[in-house]
């Protein structure tokens, strides 16, 4: 678990005092992703580079399970947490190898526990660790070399991991890919992260849950389905976007929303719909939604692995569910 | 593909200029004249290199760790000063530092070395300054956020990248070292200068050629062993810019 108490940057010019952070409170608890979101210079980053000590606190406490850091040995703190950055950060002058295995190699692990580790995490990964051993970062794409950076910062197995927007540089498609990845490791390996961003749609995908800041404050803590259902204020309800009631959507499957109205809707019908209105049952609700709107009957059929149509899906499901009014819906369609 | 037809054209145009040197000298008798006096040219030949070992190596010796010392967070502010005494030591004519020089310590093979010294330490202090410096600060940034101590950042991280830029001004101020050595005979250092100046005296080109075409093919040499050493000691992650050498 990570607290913050009461944290405060300020920077002491000349003339006049800048603050950076101001008065942060916050804990994340172990296992959980939390995201930093908001605008640049909101002082999120800020944050997350006082967790390591690479920026002095001014005031205040962070605590890593309990332990307040600045008991630490500097660099025993660094070594002992993860640390991921959007410009990969690679050493170029290091093969592969050699950068994952750049922490374990400072705390001294022997020859084997360290090749072994190198392919562990290549494995996981997704690449082949013997094709990738002896290449240089600048041999690699922008994706693979992220990858890389992810797997050099999980080497030593670190409780907790510091990502600074790490999939920031990346195209959109390639982005999605590694945030995908990224979630399937995360699942197997429950790290306690906190990870920098200023994109809503990666801090709702990601986050278990998200801290939205401005101007070094933090303006709301909560999860996304908090956040986008009842975003705090102007400020977050503006940084959110006007369509979070549709970002919210994403949250939620096909699956959870038959459970909750009660499935079976107009099981009948459902084979005379083409195959176009077609939606899985673990798709999110936004796809179905788009799919519903593109229907020419305004309804959708639920479908299984199997192919087999389980429900019948129409925009009056959407209200019970998510509080999305399909009235106002139906006036935008038409 | 127009860049390596262009490097093409002015490659061959330098080999022809070097061609034609070749040619006066033939035509003027060096060749006679070094095949005549080969202990002569031995002789000076070992002399000139001594000067420039000697010189450069102090110069490395000095300017690699002041301009690592002039990088530490500690003294970056005062990495202007170092640079700005070597740029004073570079403005005035290497020709007036040897005279400057002179008249501190006289005349003799330590003045020469003195000189050599002074004006090699700049392109090693700059670039050694500008390459630790352009040094992507996201690698350093990972670095000591990953738990290194300044000293690893710098052995593991900083030479290492910073490596091409160094030797690239370890190249360039030995390169113009064995030139301007050729001007130590003036103040009695030895060398094939005493050659160049004796021909000179006596405008007896053959004399001079016999000088000053060792002092070429001695750069042209040692520029392309410096060359090909940079390919084994640069860390190969970092060549991909290397190729062309």
């Amino acid at each position: 678990m990570i607290r913050f108490k009461n944290v405060t940057k300020t920077y002491e010019s000349e003339n006049k005092s800048v603050t950076a952070v101001d008065n942060v409170s916050l804990e994340v608890e172990a296992g959980h992703i939390c995201v930093f979101l908001g605008p640049s210079g909101c002082g999120k980053t800020t944050l997350l580079r006082m967790v390591n000590r690479l920026i002095p606190i001014t005031s205040g406490t962070i605590e890593i399970n309990g332990k307040e850091i600045q008991s630490f040995d500097v660099i025993e703190l660094r070594r002992s947490i993860g640390y991921v950055i959007q410009q990969t950060g690679l050493f170029p002058n290091m093969t592969i190898e050699e950068n994952i295995c750049v922490v374990p190699q400072l705390l001294g692990w022997d020859r084997v526990k360290m090749k072994q580790r190198y392919n562990e995490l290549m494995d996981m990964m997704g690449l082949n660790p013997d094709e990738y051993r002896n290449r240089y970062p600048w041999e690699l794409s922008g994706g693979q070399q992220q990858r890389i950076g992810v797997a050099r910062a999980l080497a030593a197995d670190p409780p907790v991991m510091l990502m600074d927007e790490p999939f920031g540089a990346l195209d959109p498609i390639i982005r999605e890919r590694l945030q995908n990845e990224f979630l399937r490791i995360q699942g197997d390996v429950k790290k306690t992260i906190l990870f920098v961003s200023h994109d809503i749609d990666e801090a709702i995908k990601l986050g278990d849950t998200i801290a939205i800041f401005q101007a070094g404050r933090l303006m709301q803590h909560g999860t996304p389905d908090e956040i986008l259902a009842n975003p705090q204020d102007q400020f977050v309800s503006e940084f959110v976007g006007n369509d979070r009631a549709l970002k919210r959507l994403t949250l939620f499957t096909v699956r959870e929303l038959l459970k909750k109205a009660g499935s079976g809707t107009g099981k009948a019908s459902a084979n005379k719909l083409a195959a176009t209105s077609q939606v899985h049952v673990d798709a999110n609700l936004r796809t179905a939604l788009s799919v519903i709107l593109s229907s020419d009957t305004g309804e959708a059929a639920v479908v299984d692995d199997q192919g087999q149509s389980v429900a019948v899906l129409r925009l009056a499901d959407f209200e019970s569910f998510t509080g999305i009014h399909p009235k106002r819906l139906t006036s935008i369609v038409q | 593909m127009k860049g390596r037809q262009t490097e093409r054209i002015i490659r061959g145009f330098l080999y022809l200029i070097i061609a034609a040197f070749l040619l006066w000298a033939y035509r003027s008798g060096a060749f006679q004249f070094i095949l005549d006096n080969p202990d002569d040219l031995l002789y000076l030949l070992k002399q000139h290199i001594e000067l420039v070992a000697l010189s450069s190596f102090l110069a490395v010796m000095v300017s690699v760790p002041v301009g690592i010392l002039v990088t530490r967070p500690r003294f970056r502010k005062y990495a202007w000063i170092a640079v700005n005494t070597a740029n004073i030591g570079q403005t005035i004519p290497s020709l007036a530092v040897l005279a400057l020089v002179l008249t501190y310590f006289g005349i003799g093979y330590f003045t020469a070395v003195f000189a050599l010294w002074v004006y090699s330490l700049l392109p090693i202090l700059r670039n050694t300054i500008a390459g630790i410096e352009n040094i992507n600060p996201s690698i350093i940034d990972a670095g000591k956020g990953m738990g290194m101590t300044s000293r690893q950042i710098l052995w593991r991280l900083e030479l290492p990248n910073a490596l091409y830029a160094i030797l690239a001004g370890i190249r360039t101020s030995i390169v113009i070292n064995v030139g301007t050595a050729a001007l130590a005979f003036l103040i009695g250092g030895g060398g094939l200068g005493d050659l160049i100046f004796t021909g000179i005296s006596l405008y007896d080109t053959g004399i001079m050629l016999a000088g000053a075409l060792p002092v070429t093919l001695l750069a042209i040499t040692l520029d392309y062993v410096l060359g090909k050493a940079e390919k084994w000691i640069i860390p190969k992650g970092l060549q991909r810019n290397l190729d062309h050498v």
